[in-house]
This record gives structure tokens, sequence and C-alpha cells, in this order.
């Protein structure tokens, strides 16, 4: 078995991906949780329960014909390191990197599903997909279940569905969501009252990492609350919808700041170049806020020639455990500084200062169509 | 009024919101509720809060009564006041009674709509025929069609086969 890092697509790559909305629309997930009748759920059970499940979990993920030449791995054979590449990629949650013994992950080469067993319940598989593509992963994750199903027995009920550990999940057992970069609407302090709105309609709207973390770089992931009495593929065209809503608000967001405060955009798309690419030490949270601001800038035509993959990419390298990963020696928060600054000076190395667009020219709205 | 997630400090800040046409309302004191982010001009937390303690009058209620131990895995009602999460599949049987209100105010519904494993699709689907074919017969006899019933008893002797084979509601 290759090791975690060989497996995984360098960040100059996966960043090349590309999807519908993807402007605004940073990626898409479709995850469902799963148990096995007659084991306790992994947070009740003790570890031998925990590992007889694991055993019996992870032989049939791994022979299912989606993961065939997956990556397959238990969790105590991955370094504290590895498991935060996998949440800083997005792969695992931050629940799953505090297992070891009777927890797996099983990923496949493109890094489109994501099995992990024994998190809070028995599986959490997910579909991600680039831009906005939620019917796309909701099939891909559905055929993956349906393939499971024929060799795991699942608890379930006739009236409450699917079983899971916590009430929340219970029925369709699926967590729809999207995450989003929403620059704009945060500069022109509408996001606020756009929150409030999706909360409304019973979505949820949290920060860059799920539950309980803070909406860094203006990434925010908006996502199914309910679970039972709505099927999924309501519950699926109905984020479709909202999301489809937040992207034309957020361009609308971004064409009426150009118009009326050219300057102050101007000003910090500047500005947040002006110090990422000369800065000599930088924390993770100024760099991602930073970068946020080029990557409007990108999309609104101030860097020609800059692809929107660059920053991307940035964002994921600068993060902690990507920028320890290379080195044997365990850095401090304030060497890694020092490292992110000089990483970001060498890759902006080339990338001339911001051009102010001429007046008149908006942002130039995304075509492709919703998935 | 106390704060409802404290519960020691008069509370201070009172927030109501409709969520899918339920009213839900908190009442927090001044400390839980910055700590909570419900002052903070980024409060996306909001709608976890909500969702958190409009249940909490409900995981309250679940979670009290008598001591009820699942006999499958010996959790008891205080796990779950305690972690929010049950033990195993049987503890929604167990609990079901305190749990009713508690899945009512969290979902939509309270009955499962959506997928259902191929297995038990395919029982419930030859149920529901020979539920049909039944009835049909029924009907055949006290019309006298006893040709026509005749017909319906090999259907609904076949289908009874198919119900009651290893296959149906079990792993091959």
């Amino acid at each position: 078995m290759k090791n975690i890092n060989e497996f995984l697509a360098p960040p100059a790559q996966s960043c090349k991906r590309e999807g519908p909305h993807d402007r605004i629309v940073l990626s898409s997930r479709v995850r469902l949780a799963r148990n096995l009748r007659g084991f306790p759920f992994p947070g009740w059970a003790k570890k031998a329960d925990r590992v007889k499940a694991l055993e019996m979990i992870r032989p049939a993920v791994e022979t299912s014909p989606q993961l065939a030449s997956a990556f397959s791995e238990s969790m105590d054979n991955l370094s504290a390191l590895d498991k935060q590449i996998l949440v800083e990629r997005h792969l695992i949650s931050r629940e799953h990197q505090a297992k070891g013994v009777g927890s797996g992950l099983v990923l496949n080469k493109e890094e489109t599903l994501c099995v992990m067993i024994n998190e809070e319940d028995h599986l959490r598989m997910q579909a991600l997909r680039p831009g906005l593509q939620l019917r796309s992963a909701w099939l891909a994750i559905d055929q993956l279940d349906t393939a499971l199903e024929k060799r795991l027995d699942y608890a379930f009920l006739n009236d409450l569905g699917y079983l899971t550990a916590c009430p929340t999940n219970i029925g369709t057992g699926i967590r729809v969501s999207a995450m989003l970069h929403l620059p704009a609407l945060v500069l022109s302090e509408q996001i606020n009252q756009i929150i409030q709105a999706v909360n409304k309609l019973g979505l949820a709207v949290r920060g860059l990492y799920g539950e309980g973390t803070e909406a860094l770089g203006n990434v925010f992931q908006v996502s199914n609350q309910m679970t039972l009495g709505e099927a999924e593929t309501d519950i699926v065209e109905r984020l479709n919808k909202v999301l489809t809503q937040l992207i034309e608000h957020e361009e609308n967001a971004r064409g009426s700041l150009l118009e009326k405060k050219p300057k102050m955009v101007f000003n910090h798309i500047g500005r947040a170049y002006g110090i990422l690419a000369n800065a000599h030490s930088i924390s993770s949270k100024e760099t991602m806020n930073l970068l946020s601001l080029m990557r409007l800038g990108i999309d609104l035509g101030m860097f020609p020639g800059v692809e929107r993959s660059l920053v991307d990419e940035l964002f994921i390298l600068t993060q902690p455990a990507h920028l320890q990963r290379k080195l044997s020696e365990k850095l401090s928060a304030e060497e890694r500084d020092l490292l992110r600054a000089d990483m970001l000076r060498e890759r902006l190395r080339n990338v001339s200062r911001p051009i102010t667009p001429p007046r008149g020219e908006g942002p130039r709205p995304d075509k492709a169509s919703a998935s | 009024m106390l704060c409802d997630i404290c519960k020691q400090n008069v509370a201070t800040v009172h927030l109501t919101q409709m969520v899918e046409g339920k009213t839900k309302k908190v009442d927090l004191c001044e400390a839980c509720s910055k700590e909570k982010g419900v002052d903070d001009p980024t409060g996306f937390s909001l709608a976890d809060l909500l969702l958190g303690l409009g249940a909490a009058q409900e995981m309250a209620q679940a979670a009290a009564g008598t001591d009820l131990k699942c006999p499958a895995c010996g959790f008891t009602q205080a796990d779950f006041k305690k972690t929010g999460r049950l033990g195993c599949a049987d503890c929604y049987t167990t609990f079901a009674e305190g749990l009713e209100g508690l899945l009512k105010s969290m979902h939509k519904g309270t009955k499962h709509i959506g997928k259902i494993p191929q297995q038990l699709q395919q029982h419930k689907d030859c149920a529901e025929k020979l539920d049909r074919l039944q009835k049909q017969l029924e009907k055949a006899i006290s019309d006298e069609d006893f040709e026509q019933a005749a017909v319906l008893r090999d259907e609904i002797k076949h289908a009874r086969e198919g119900l009651d084979s290893p296959a149906a509601g079990q792993t091959p």
C-alpha cells in the first residue's frame, strides 16, 4: 500500500479540476451515514466491537466496484500529520482525524469518493465534486451505497429509515453541502442577512471546516439540516435552488460593489496582493483572508494571465500541515509563519501587481449551467 | 427567566426565529450569547444554536423519566442526556416514546421518505402484491367467479413462496 502522501494528487493538480460555477462554488459534497445492525454505534462501542465492525466493513468497501483500486488504511496507521493533511484537503472530518484503532479510511484515486469507517457512524461515505454538481455527487454516492447494501446488513426501520448515532441524521442519513466563496457578500455586509435567510429555509451555514468553525477566507459551507421526512432527491433539488440563488446574489454584489465602491474593492485587493507578495511573516488565517481577496481580483480580471487555480493551490499549500510535511523537524507556529511568507513571495514573484479594470467592465457572469 | 444554556444567569437576549414554519425560541444570558456568537456580526452559528436549543426541552424530556436501559447495548437515558447520541440501532426502539417529540422538533416529518435498502424494498413490494391479490380473491369468491379465484389462488401461493424464501430480508 502506497503512503497517503504519494497517493494524494499534488494540490497543483487537484486545484485544476473544474466544475460548473467554480468561480463561486468551490466544491459539492453528498454524504450518507449508515450503520450495521447488531453492532453498537462507534461512540458507544468497546474497542473490540469497533475492530470487529471495521473488519466487516473494510473488505466490503474495498471490493466495491467503485473503490477497486482505492487507498485503504486503518486510522492508527496514519500519522498525526497525514490526518491533518487529509483534513486540510477536506477529505476527512475533524472528528475522524481524532480516531485511531478500530477506524478506517478508503479513498479513491480521483478523490471523488471517500469512506470514513467508524467515525460517528459505522459508515460515513461521501462523494465530492468540483463546482456545483450536487446531482452527480448524489448519483455517485447512491450507487456506492447500493453496492454496499448487498454485502452489509444496514440498520433500517421502515418508519425511521436509516438509523444513525445522532438523531439529527436519522432517515435518509444524507448531508448535501457545497463550499462557497462569497467575498462580495462579506465586503458589502450583506452576508448576515443572507445567512439568516438561508437558515430560515432549514439549511445550515457554517465555516470552512464544518460544524463550529470560522468562515476563514470568506468560504462558507451550506448544507441541509433535516434528514427525516424528505426524500434525498428533494433535498438535493432544494439545495441546488438555494445555491443557484446564492451564486446570483454574490455576482450581483460584485457588480454593485464595482459600480458603487470601486476604490474600496481595488484597495482591498491591492493591499492583499501587496502583503502576500512581500510579507516575511504571515499567519495561516491572514493568508486565507488575503488569498480570498486575490481570488476575487482574479475573477474581476485584475490579474490578467493568472489562473484561479494558483490561489486555490496556495490556499492548501499554506495550511499548517502542508507546510510542515516536507520537513522532518516539527516547526513552531512562528517558524511556519516565516516559511509561509517565503513560499508566498516565491510563488507570487512572477505575478504582476493588479491592474484596475477599465470602467464599466463588471464581473463576467458564470454562464455554465447548474448540474 | 434563566438562560437556556447555563441555566444560572438571567436571560437578557431573546431570539425567536421561524424555521420551516416552526417557531424556535431561545433565551440567553449576556455571557452565553457572546460565547455562542449571537452578538457577533458573523453569527452564522444561529441555525445550529436554534436547532440545538429548540430541541433542548425535547431533549430533556427524551432523557427524563424512568431510567430506561437498552437491552441490546446497555445504553441508558442518562447516557443520552450526556452525549446527545444513542448507543445502537435498538436504542431507537427502546427509547421510542421519548424520542418522538425530539425527532418531530428537529426534522421535517416523522416518517422516512426516500431510499430503502433494495432487499427490503422487494420484500415490501412482495407483501403489497400479496395484499392486493388477497383482496381480489375475496372479491372473486363473493362474485362467484371461481375460474378467476383459482387463478388468483395460484398467484397467491407463488407470491407467498417469494416472501418466505430465505433471500427476503436476509443477506445472501
